[in-house]
């Protein structure tokens, strides 16, 4: 997900964020931070509570605890989190315990989703501005409290490694001593924070935290919850969307050696047993009746016709300049195209799983999860208990995408450990996982553009067909009958004379969930919008990257990313036959990515992505490694899907049900991928997603390139790339 | 059935079905949750371990097809290995973990690869590591940190083979 409003800015925030108390708390200080949001505002209980966003604790002893907000699923957000802790509180980070944050919206609210969530490559920012401001605090505090105690100006102390120094008098004093009395002055409101050119993190590759433990076997995902009497359940939901439980008879399962139970849901059937196997066991041996229900009939044919009849429906209309329909009707020529996407999976490696285990009075969850309080709302509003009463043990994510950003997995594993004695860890199949996913939904763009005798175009317009997430998922992200994310980048970083872009809500039949999928809105209209510019290139008869140059004077950092990564490619030098150059660009989650594709085409259609180059401007780049990280891991993310990616439905039942059927990228057939960051003193943007946002319309562009062949439907169907 | 496992050096009594696959005797009777779930049918590699120190998918391995006295090794003794030692400093140091899900089974396959072939060439890596699925993307890191891990193992030592025999998976 994006974020519509710009991250908080160091101005915005200085107003909008104020420190709302602070105290020795458990012999620590601890300061925090409450961003405005208007969740704050409606927990008057919590008001005068220390609030959100990350906190730091520092005890008497020096011990130095930095809590975390945001999830770690692969992102590095644990390591780049505490850089910014660690560098404005000048504290090494191997002086540091780093904990998760526990489920808490009033404290751990994303100031712009306003809810708990780690998503829309947000995370930093996010936290730029907060977590730097919280480590500066506690900084200034500390420095105040030792310029006190000595006697001195506190612009005399400094502070390194947890110390303060008094360098004329060469008296020094460690972080812990200084706690007491530090929590008895008052809070700073207006703090200096470090000048970027004396960083001794942030900007730097510092070594991963959360990385060490998982190469011994050692991390703890959800899926490694053990607790003590835990017993093991595989579970079977309706394989028809909205389907229910018929009937079933228990008895072949319960036969099972180590079987105990058989849990019936309106909509599933569990079996619990002592291991996994025994219950997966239990539950094939089960012969389930289903009440199919609505959606029993349903197929892709059916949903691909009614995503196209709505193409054909009024939208309503989210952005228009100019007047593009008289200056389509007075241009020399119209460009006019469909695209359509497919429903795709999530896949993360590790299966959706809760362990969960349901008391009297209480409950206890063991999970990973992107979004944790709307977990620990949704278990609690299924077992009819306060929030309360509902712990979360927050774990590693292994893989989310997106995925898990959804909770229904933790609302049915209570369902089921509310029936049971003791604590059980409900695992899904891999062939749950792939048929119960929530699904980034088909979605189908028309583009119309005019174009003047020279070529150039004079009007833009985009009518997006797809579900509104954001209205079920996030309501403040679906104003006036529009989903913010379904228009991500519907335009383009391009300067159109004259633009409308228009959305028309087709949600999927009642039962098919659909969801968010990493790279979110730009990943449909960034393939769009780079397609169009180039068949409108093609037909101007121009270069692409010249054509794209000649409508970016407005973007001089997108323009900076294209022409980097033109030039890192050798964009221009002649390539063998059958191979073909592909550029796209982007300008979203506050950063700038352009990528080039290199492709083979074989006469047979068969085709290999050789080469990607990409160059993200993300601002300042907190942990350069890490964005290289990401930035490999969205293409090949993104190729997978270009090349594999579908999903469908047959009977109202998913098709597809492992990695055979739906697969993904492996090692043999990954591309050379060469990340380049552009130096930038900008605020951070978002580097999760735009690496796979951009890269399907690099590798259809060069397709283009390699063969004539336009793509308008992904995933890339290699029928069509075979030569006549 | 009861009969006895020996996993990582230690014998565990163990009481359970033959058909049970050895992936969830690890990770759900004896705790060791290193070895990971992915697929279920030998697609996707998190699950890998070494029996008689060849890589095997445990998720369909029953124990019944473990010979007698089998030795398993999972990735929480894969340190114990000095082959298993450098590639796990060399993921580090080449940075390749992300989310890390699949990284115990990318790890016990690369080294059984290195177990072998001490100068492992890009398609022997292709060859044993392709059966690993990654959604992270780390392919490339990975790559270059059994390139990094070799290059600190003595060549002398690499045997003729190419690649580890590994039983035939999906």
């Amino acid at each position: 997900m994006q974020a519509k409003e710009t991250s908080v800015s160091s101005s915005a925030c200085s107003r909008r964020a104020f420190l709302v108390g602070m105290t020795a708390v458990g012999g620590g200080l601890l300061v925090s931070f409450r961003l405005s949001p208007a969740a704050a505002q409606t927990s008057p209980a919590v008001a005068d509570f220390l609030a959100p966003n990350a906190f730091i604790r520092i005890d008497r002893a020096g011990r130095v605890t930095l809590i975390l907000p945001y999830v770690e699923m692969g992102q590095g957000a644990y390591t780049s989190q505490a850089q910014l802790l660690a560098e404005e509180l000048e504290v090494d980070l191997d002086q540091v315990t780093l904990e998760a944050a526990p489920p808490d919206e009033s404290l751990y609210s994303h100031p712009v989703f306003g809810d708990q969530i780690t998503g829309g490559s947000a995370g930093l920012r996010g936290s730029w501005d907060t977590l730097r401001r919280a480590g500066a605090t506690a900084r200034v505090m500390l420095e105040t409290a030792a310029a006190q105690r000595w006697g001195v100006d506190g612009a005399e102390c400094t502070t390194r490694r947890g110390e303060v120094v008094h360098g004329a008098s060469g008296r020094r004093a460690k972080y812990g001593a200084l706690v007491d009395d530090a929590a008895r002055l008052p809070v700073p409101l207006d703090i200096m924070l470090k000048d970027p050119a004396s960083y001794k993190l942030i900007g730097h590759s510092v070594k991963r935290v959360d990385t060490p433990e998982k190469v011994t076997g050692a991390a703890k995902f959800g899926i490694d919850a053990l607790p003590a009497g835990v017993k093991f359940a595989a579970v079977a939901a309706c394989p028809v969307f909205g389907g229910k439980l018929g009937t079933v008879d228990e008895r072949p399962a319960l036969r099972v050696r180590g079987v105990h139970q058989v849990v019936k849901l309106d909509d599933a059937v569990a079996v619990v047993a002592d291991h996994t196997w025994a219950a997966r066991k239990g539950l094939a041996a089960l012969d389930i009746s289903w009440n199919e229900g609505a959606s029993a009939t349903l197929d892709t044919a059916r949903l691909v016709a009614d995503c196209d009849a709505a193409l054909e429906r009024e939208g309503v209309v989210v952005a228009e300049t100019g007047d593009p329909e008289a200056a389509e009707a007075q241009a020399a020529s119209r460009y006019e195209a469909v695209f359509r996407m497919p429903m795709l999976a999530h896949l993360a490696m590790e299966p959706i799983n809760c362990t969960a285990h349901v008391r009297e009075d209480d409950c206890e969850i063991w999970v990973g999860c992107q979004r944790l309080a709307l977990a620990r709302r949704l278990a609690a509003e299924t077992l009819g208990m306060p929030v309360e009463k509902v712990t979360i043990h927050n774990h590693l994510l292994g893989g989310g995408f997106g995925r898990r950003l959804e909770a229904d997995y933790v609302a049915q594993a209570v369902r089921i450990a509310r029936q049971l004695e003791g604590p059980v860890k409900v695992t899904w199949s891999r062939e749950e996982d792939v048929q119960h996913d929530y699904y980034r939904f088909h979605n189908h763009s028309r583009v119309r553009v005019g174009i003047d005798a020279q070529q150039r175009p004079v009007s833009f317009s985009h009518r997006i067909v797809g579900p509104s997430v954001m209205a079920r998922w996030l309501p403040i992200f679906f104003q006036n009958g529009v989903d913010l994310d379904m228009v991500g980048g519907a335009t383009g970083p391009y300067r159109w004379p004259a633009q409308r872009i228009e959305y028309v809500r087709q949600e999927a039949p009642p039962g098919l969930a659909t969801g968010n999928w990493r790279g979110v809105g730009p990943t449909r209209n960034v393939f769009v919008v780079e397609s169009v510019i180039d068949d409108l290139a093609r037909a101007a008869g121009r270069d692409p990257l010249e054509y794209r140059r000649s409508l970016l004077a407005d973007s001089p950092r997108a323009l900076a990313v294209l022409e980097r990564a033109a030039d890192l490619a050798g964009w221009g030098r002649p390539l063998t036959r059958g191979r073909g150059r592909g550029i796209s660009l982007l300008n979203d989650f506050g950063s700038y990515v352009a990528e080039v594709a290199e492709v083979s085409v074989e006469p047979s259609g068969s085709l290999r992505v050789e080469r990607v180059v990409c160059v993200v401007d993300c601002g300042v780049a907190v942990n350069p490694d890490v964005v290289h990280a990401q930035m490999e891991g969205g293409i090949i993310f993104g190729l997978s899907a270009a090349l594999y990616g579908k999903i469908t439905v047959a009977n109202g039942r998913v098709e597809q049900s492992n990695f055979d059927d739906c697969p993904v990228l492996r090692m043999n057939e990954t591309p050379s991928i060469e990340v380049h960051i552009v130096d930038s003193a900008e605020e951070p943007g978002g580097v999760g997603e735009p690496g796979t946002a951009a890269l399907f319309p690099a590798v259809t562009n060069a397709i283009y390139a390699a063969t004539g062949v336009r793509l308008y439907e992904l995933p890339i169907d290699r029928e069509q790339l075979r030569s006549a | 059935m009861q009969r006895n496992l020996t996993v990582n050096g230690r014998q565990y009594p163990v009481d359970v079905d033959d058909d049970t696959p050895l992936l969830w005797v690890l990770r759900d009777v004896l705790g060791l949750t290193g070895t990971k779930f992915g697929c279920g049918i030998a697609l996707c590699g998190a699950c890998t371990v070494h029996v008689d120190d060849a890589p095997r998918r445990s998720c369909v391995t029953p124990i019944s097809a473990l010979p007698d006295g089998a030795r398993i090794r999972t990735i929480e003794t894969l340190g114990e290995l000095p082959e298993g030692k450098v590639l796990q400093q060399a993921w580090l140091d080449v940075e390749v973990v992300q989310c890390g899900y699949c990284q115990p089974g990318q790890l016990m396959s690369a080294a059984a690869l290195l177990s072998v072939n001490h100068t492992p060439q890009d398609a022997d890596i292709d060859a044993v590591m392709s059966g690993n699925i990654c959604r992270c993307g780390t392919y490339a890191r990975i790559r270059k940190a059994i390139k990094t891990a070799a290059a600190q193992l003595p060549s002398a030592e690499a045997g003729t083979e190419r690649v580890p025999a590994m039983e035939a998976h999906g």
